[in-house]
C-alpha cells in the first residue's frame, strides 16, 4: 500500500489523517478571526455594527474595502 | 514524539510560534497605524461629516453621527484590529510552513518563515494595493461595497498565485543554470499572472473630484506601511521563535555531561 520511497520517512497514515483535521480546523477558526476583523458586518459576529465599528479604523487602515 | 523532537517540532508548537509572531508584529503595526494613520483618518472623517450636513445620508448609510462606538473608542480599537488580524496571519503563515516542511525538509527554519512572509506581503499585500489601494473613509461609495469586498478578495488569492507561479518559474529552470535566467523565469511567471488579473479584473473610480490628493496619498502610504510592518513583523518574530525553539530542542537531545 505505501508508496513512500525509502530515503523519505513518512509520517503513517493515522498520525498524517489526524495532522490534515487539525490544521483544516486551524485554517478554519483563523479564516473565521480573518473575517471578524476584515468583513463582517453583524451578520455572523451578531454584535449588530458595534465590532464593526470597534476595529473600523484598523480595516482602513490595514487597507480591506470598508465603505 | 521525543524521537521526533530534533527533527520536527509538532503542528501546535509551530502553530502557537506563529500566533504569538502575528499577536506582537499585529501590536506593533497597530502603533504604527496610529502614528503614521490616524491624523488622515481624522482628516477624511472631518471631510465626509462636513459632507453630510450638506446631503441627507441615506437611511441605514454608515453614519459616523450617532455611531455605536465613539471615535476614540475606534482609534483604540485600531490595535484590537491589527492585533487580531495579526495573530490570524502569523497562524496561517505557521500552517503553510508545516504544510511546506512536510513536502520538502529545509534546513533553516528562519529562511523558510522569512520567504513565506515576503511572498505573503508581495502576494497578499502589494498585488491587490496596486489595482485596489486601500482608501480612507469619505472615499468609495456604499452601493458597491459587497462587490468591492470580493473583487478584492479575489485579488488577493490572485496575487498568491501570481507569487506561486513565480515560485514554478524559478524551479522549471534547472538549479544548474544562472541565478539570472532562474529570477528572470520567476519575474515572468509572478508577472504574467499580475498583469493578466490586472487587465481582466474590473475598475472602480470612485475618488470623489474634490478629495485632497495629498490627503489620499498620506493616507495610502501609512496604510501601505501598516502591512509592510506587520509582514516583516511576523517574518522576524517567527524566524526568531523557530531558531530558538531549534536550539533548545537541539540541546535536550544532547545527554547531559
Ligand atoms: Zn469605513
Amino acid at each position: 500500500m505505501s508508496t513512500s520511497t525509502s530515503s523519505q520517512p513518512l509520517v503513517h497514515s493515522a498520525g498524517s489523517t489526524r495532522l490534515l483535521w487539525t490544521v483544516l480546523a486551524t485554517v478554519a477558526v483563523l479564516s473565521l478571526l480573518t473575517y471578524l476583523v476584515a468583513f463582517d458586518q453583524g451578520a455572523v459576529s451578531r454584535s449588530g455594527m458595534y465590532l464593526h465599528e470597534l476595529m473600523h479604523d484598523g480595516r482602513h487602515l490595514l487597507g480591506v474595502p470598508c465603505h | 514524539m521525543p524521537l521526533k523532537a530534533t527533527t520536527a517540532p509538532p503542528f501546535l508548537t509551530v502553530l502557537v510560534r506563529g500566533l504569538l509572531a502575528g499577536l506582537i508584529a499585529g501590536l506593533l503595526a497597530g502603533a504604527f497605524a496610529y502614528v503614521a494613520g490616524e491624523p488622515h483618518v481624522e482628516a477624511a472623517i472631518a471631510i465626509e461629516e462636513a459632507a453630510a450636513t450638506h446631503v441627507e445620508p441615506a437611511a441605514g448609510g454608515h453614519n459616523h453621527e450617532d455611531a455605536l462606538v465613539s471615535r476614540t473608542g475606534q482609534r483604540g480599537g485600531l490595535f484590537l484590529a491589527t492585533g487580531l488580524f495579526g495573530a490570524a496571519m502569523g497562524g496561517l503563515l505557521a500552517t503553510a510552513y508545516v504544510l511546506l516542511s512536510r513536502r520538502r525538509r529545509t534546513h533553516d527554519d528562519g529562511r523558510v518563515g522569512l520567504l513565506l512572509a515576503g511572498a505573503a506581503l508581495l502576494g497578499a499585500v502589494i498585488v491587490p494595493f496596486l489595482k485596489y489601494p486601500a482608501n480612507p473613509p469619505a472615499v468609495g461609495d456604499p452601493a458597491t461595497i459587497n462587490q468591492r469586498t470580493v473583487t478584492y478578495l479575489l485579488m488577493v488569492v490572485l496575487g498568491l498565485v501570481a507569487v506561486w507561479a513565480g515560485s514554478l518559474g524559478y524551479r522549471a529552470v534547472g538549479s544548474e543554470a544562472p541565478t539570472w535566467q532562474r529570477a528572470a523565469a520567476a519575474a515572468g511567471g509572478f508577472l504574467l499572472v499580475t498583469v493578466v488579473s490586472y487587465v481582466v479584473m474590473p475598475s472602480f473610480q470612485e475618488v470623489p473630484d474634490d478629495f485632497p490628493a495629498t490627503l489620499l496619498w498620506d493616507f495610502r502610504l501609512a496604510s501601505l506601511g501598516t502591512q509592510v510592518v506587520l509582514w516583516t513583523g511576523i517574518g522576524l518574530l517567527f524566524a526568531a521563535l523557530m531558531h530558538h525553539d531549534r536550539r533548545r530542542r537541539a540541546a535536550a537531545a544532547l545527554p547531559s555531561t
